[in-house]
């Protein structure tokens, strides 16, 4: 009998009652392609036209190190922030009754629909030295606006809605028997937050850190108007792209982009990792 | 640990989940509440655990006044229906968990506590599971982890939410009969919520029968079934066949006749006389007895069931026969209640 051919190791296709995987595979990957892949690759081309000298040279440069650091660092910070403040908001919105409450749920997602040099307009105001805010602020020798904290809170702004709907629906989720078990057992309330349903979140925690921080780190329209745009202080990567496209100077921009983009992949890339860990773990 | 509920009310946003409830639970007692939903077995447990605050009455554990402790301070073992283990957790560290959250002298050393676990491992019959997940658990082992840690904790009283419920019939019998070894051998004080009369009857010293948030009837698995003290109890726990009767001089009459049944004590008038189906004499002829029609004629496993048609009102009533018994095959059957119970007409 040699009539059953191995089926041992990775298939491509599992069987499925299901039909249209073929199309809708296809489909997929063209759309991605069309979307992502080529645009992407393109960036990547051009920018290896440019020679490895010379990329070195952009690359190394301390405008775009600055730039980068700037970039990356204000988004981690705006990140953790709003883990912290988001989580905190999505416990008031899903825990509490309050009259209210769904206009309070409404306003979350205002920095999704807001037009964002709209918000950066306003934060400026706000912030600015003479400001309501930055007003009250300058005489304890902190100024928001026009330095890396004002993009630090432009991003606060901007990324706050990723984290609260992430984390809400899980915690929707939690299973109101699992605390009072954690009760009868002995554990203070305290306890039982740091212990039992924080830990359960951390998966939902760590996606809306991600989206948070990804969506900081390509931010434009609100940052340039808070910032300032000092070179060397307070000058985003995507700023310093545009102000290079601006000078006809196309390598250089493509070669910032490139950088970034391997820096992206990179961040989400190893928070995707943290995930499948913990998601394996907790199940 | 003695439990005393005493006079306890309960109203949940005005509408009263609990009416003016008093139990006893005498210590190391295996106790069901039973129940329909709705009935209040289940707030009564919560009360108990300290996870619902009585409206009015008092919870006593020993002489100890227990309604004003917290859930932390009472030292109570709950099991939920659903398991309600902590998903992100070992089994190892589910079960310690209760350990590792005291505080101070009270709290064990880490090793002390590894060794606990295993212990309560062994004793759920689970060893060699350890370092698996909630999630790679069957439901009978999951809940067997969720007894281990409420057992941990060394409680007072150990309360079970249908623990049950969610698991299939088989699993089900199994835990039942490992439930009530786990019992004798450590001497806890158990209560334990069901809706199924079975469980409840098979598995429990004392049977508390509930009904729209009063207690109706406790007592042990023999006073429930044989000597029901309500209707509801009667028609509740197991069959029974129920028929509307008048008293008279101390006889009970079935329409215009005597049925041959003394009831000396009974007041006058409308009553209704209920009955087990299975615990009926069958007589031939017919002076001092009921007599159908019959209507209906099943099997149902080892004892076929006859549908009766009793009087001008066609009263239907079942009654039990043995597979064999040559009444099932004639159209018109005599018998008599061997033992029965009136309560007033409704």
């Amino acid at each position: 009998m040699t009539t059953a051919p191995a089926q041992a190791g990775w298939r491509f296709k599992q069987p499925s009652v299901i039909p249209g995987f073929g199309l809708t595979l296809g489909f997929s990957l063209a759309y991605l392609t069309l979307i992502i892949l080529i645009p992407l690759s393109g960036l990547i081309w051009r920018s290896a036209a440019l020679g490895w000298t010379d990329f070195w040279a952009i690359a190394t440069d301390r405008r775009t190190l600055n730039a980068l650091e700037i970039s990356f660092g204000t988004a981690f910070i705006a990140a953790v922030v709003n883990v912290v403040f988001g989580t905190l908001v999505a416990w008031v919105l899903v825990r509490y009754r309050f009259p209210g409450r769904r206009i309070v749920d409404a306003m979350v997602d205002l920095p999704f629909a807001l037009p964002t040099a709209v918000a950066g307009i306003a934060l400026t105001t706000l912030y600015a030295p003479n400001g309501w805010i930055g007003k009250l602020l300058m005489p304890l020798g902190l100024k928001v606006a026009y330095t890396p904290l004002g993009i630090v809170i432009a991003l606060v702004f901007i990324g706050l809605p990723f984290v609260v709907r992430t984390v809400q629906p899980i915690m929707e989720e939690i299973d109101k028997e699992v605390e009072e078990a954690a009760a009868t057992l002995g554990a203070s309330r305290f306890q039982i937050i740091t212990r039992v349903l924080f830990p359960g979140l951390a998966p939902a925690i760590i996606t809306g850190f991600s989206l948070a921080f990804a969506r900081g780190v390509g931010e434009y329209g609100s940052v340039i108007f808070i910032a300032g745009n000092l070179p060397y202080k307070s000058e985003i990567a995507p700023l310093l792209i545009v102000i290079r496209l601006e000078e006809y100077n196309y390598p250089a921009a493509t070669a910032i982009a490139a950088i970034m983009l391997a820096l992206s992949f990179v961040m989400l890339l190893v928070v995707n990792l943290v995930q499948t860990w913990s998601r394996k773990r907790y199940g | 640990m003695e439990v005393r509920v005493a006079n306890v009310r309960k109203e949940f946003e005005r509408f009263p989940a609990l009416h003016d409830v008093s139990l006893d639970i005498k210590s190391g007692e295996l106790i069901a509440l039973l129940g329909p939903s709705g009935s209040g077995k289940t707030t009564l447990l919560r009360l108990i655990a300290g996870l619902e605050r009585p409206t009015r009455g008092k919870i006593f554990f020993g002489d100890e006044d227990a309604s004003q402790k917290s859930i932390q301070e009472r030292n109570v073992g709950f099991v939920f229906q659903h398991y309600a283990l902590f998903r992100h957790m070992t089994v190892v560290d589910n079960i310690g968990f209760g350990l590792k959250v005291r505080h101070g002298p009270s709290r064990p050393p880490a090793q002390e506590i590894r060794r606990r676990a295993s212990e309560l491992l062994d004793l759920v019959q689970l060893s060699g599971l350890e370092k698996r997940y909630p999630a790679q658990l069957s439901g009978g082992q999951r809940q067997r982890v969720a007894l281990a840690r409420a057992m941990a904790i060394e409680p007072k009283v150990l309360l079970l939410d249908e623990p049950f419920g969610a698991l299939d019939a088989q699993v089900r019998r199994e835990l039942r009969r490992w439930l009530r070894e786990i019992h004798d051998a450590t001497g806890h004080t158990t209560v334990f919520v069901t809706h199924d009369q079975e469980e409840a009857l098979e598995l429990a010293d004392r049977v508390v029968v509930m009904s729209q948030g009063r207690i109706e009837q406790v007592g042990t698995a023999d006073d429930i079934y044989d000597t029901p003290n309500s209707p509801f109890v009667y028609g509740f726990i197991g069959e029974s066949s129920a028929l509307p009767v008048k008293i008279e001089n101390g006889e009970i009459w079935l329409a215009d006749r005597p049925i041959g049944l003394q009831a000396p004590h009974a007041p006058p008038g409308d009553a209704t006389l209920y009955f087990r189906p299975h615990d009926v004499e069958l007589l031939d002829g017919c002076s001092g007895c009921i007599a159908g029609t019959v209507a209906a004629s099943r099997r149902v496993a080892g004892t076929r069931r006859v549908e009766l048609e009793i009087g001008g009102e066609r009263k239907r009533v079942e009654i039990e026969l043995p597979v064999d018994h040559p009444a099932a095959q004639k159209s018109r059957v005599a018998f008599r209640p061997g033992r029965w119970k009136l309560f007033p007409a409704a």
